[in-house]
């Protein structure tokens, strides 16, 4: 059985969200880059990255189990 | 040094008998009442309140102090108890708050910060209301279209509090006027809507060594942290200042009034417990909000360099 992670895409980011988001799978040892390119996030709109709530990098590799949270700039007021 | 001193004893004499005068005159306007859980309160009402702080020309907010300090409530406060004991109203009575932006988020923050009892509070706004904001800024109305951010900001502070100390400076806040505008605050409430302001007033709460609240929006979106001037601060959430975009999300997303609101509420929060030293408060962490699906999780920063 392949790993999945629990993917949350926040403001901007939400309209890259896959339907199965809530378990979606991936390949054990990708990165967050990867991920994020699979799913045609640009990337420079990549500002926050958290796993199981702790700040990350696009570096990052996941191996399943994980929540990820991906966040753009946000500044409005 | 002996001849020096005898004026500061002459002030501190005359500085004791106008407080004992408004000791005693508190007392005879405090009249008896009773909580809703029973417990019985001597309570001070507005009315008094402004009659004493004009009789002997103190602001309101130094009547409600002096009340508190004999045990006596001011009535507008009442249903602060006792979440807040009366020595946290106080510490509120005596603080200074500053409030950078009159937008959606400042212009509730203003709001809920008067209304809670914050004793003084400076407001910072170069901006005039218009048509685009009428969707999420409270202070917008058609009546205050075209007028000043700033001026209608403590006007509302007026109408509400007038105990409240209000110093309204019509001017965006930059490096070079920072230190001036903020000068005597305690905190800082960062509700401005761009990236570099942001940054600024960073630089200048750090020079300043006070703590700052940050909150931001896009769309049913919102995020807040708060901010001490030895935390790695503002780049862990959006990377180098030098490389900061001007804008993020919200220039596609828009900006809406829930989660305009709700971030008021957040950093309205967030300062009171910052004043008074509570331990849960938000610092290297992030708390986001989704008003779409509900979902509200506090996320760690770290305060590690190498993420910035």
């Amino acid at each position: 059985m392949n790993p999945s992670i629990q993917l949350r895409l926040y403001a901007s980011l939400n309209r890259f969200s896959p339907r199965d988001g809530a378990d979606y799978p991936i390949q054990s040892g990708i990165s967050i880059q990867e991920l994020a390119i699979d799913l045609h996030i640009p990337l420079d709109q990549v500002k926050l990255i958290f796993i199981d709530g702790q700040r990350e990098t696009l570096e990052t590799r996941l191996h399943g189990g994980e929540r990820v949270a991906l966040f753009p700039p946000v500044g409005g007021g | 040094m002996v001849a020096s001193g005898w004026p500061f004893s002459r002030r501190w004499v005359v500085a004791d008998m106008v407080l004992t005068r408004l000791n005693t005159d508190i007392d005879s306007h405090a009249i008896n009442r009773i909580m809703p859980d029973g417990a019985p309160y001597r309570s001070l009402s507005s009315k008094s309140v402004t009659c004493l702080s004009k009789n002997h020309g103190v602001d309101g907010r130094d009547v409600e102090i002096a009340a508190l300090q004999q045990q006596v409530m001011p009535e507008r406060y009442v249903r602060n108890r006792n979440t807040l004991s009366l020595e946290d109203q106080i510490r509120l009575l005596k603080s200074c708050v500053a409030v950078v932006g009159l937008g959606g988020l400042g212009g509730a923050v203003t709001e809920l910060l008067a209304r809670t009892g914050i004793g003084s509070l400076k407001l910072i706004d170069g901006d005039r209301f218009e048509d685009s904001n009428l969707n999420r800024q409270i202070l917008a109305s058609h009546n205050s279209l075209h007028q000043s951010k700033a001026e209608m900001a403590r006007h509302r502070v007026r109408e509400i509090n007038e105990s409240v100390r209000v110093s309204a400076f019509q001017d965006f806040l930059t490096d070079s006027n920072g230190l001036e505008l903020l000068a005597g605050a305690d905190v800082g409430v960062d509700c401005l809507d761009t990236l570099p302001g942001r940054f600024i007033l960073e630089r200048v709460a750090r020079t300043l060594e006070i703590p700052m609240i940050s909150a931001a929006l896009a769309g049913m979106f919102a995020q807040i942290t708060t901010i001490f001037p030895e935390d790695p601060g503002l780049k862990q959430i959006y990377g180098d200042p030098r490389d900061a975009p001007e804008k993020g999300a919200e220039t596609h997303l828009g900006t809406l009034a829930p989660a305009a609101m709700l971030a008021a509420s957040l950093e309205a929060a967030e300062v009171i417990r910052v004043i008074l030293n509570r331990k849960e408060i938000l610092r290297n962490r992030l708390l986001v909000v989704d008003l779409f699906t509900s979902q509200m999780e506090v996320m760690q920063l770290n305060g590690n360099d190498q993420k910035s």
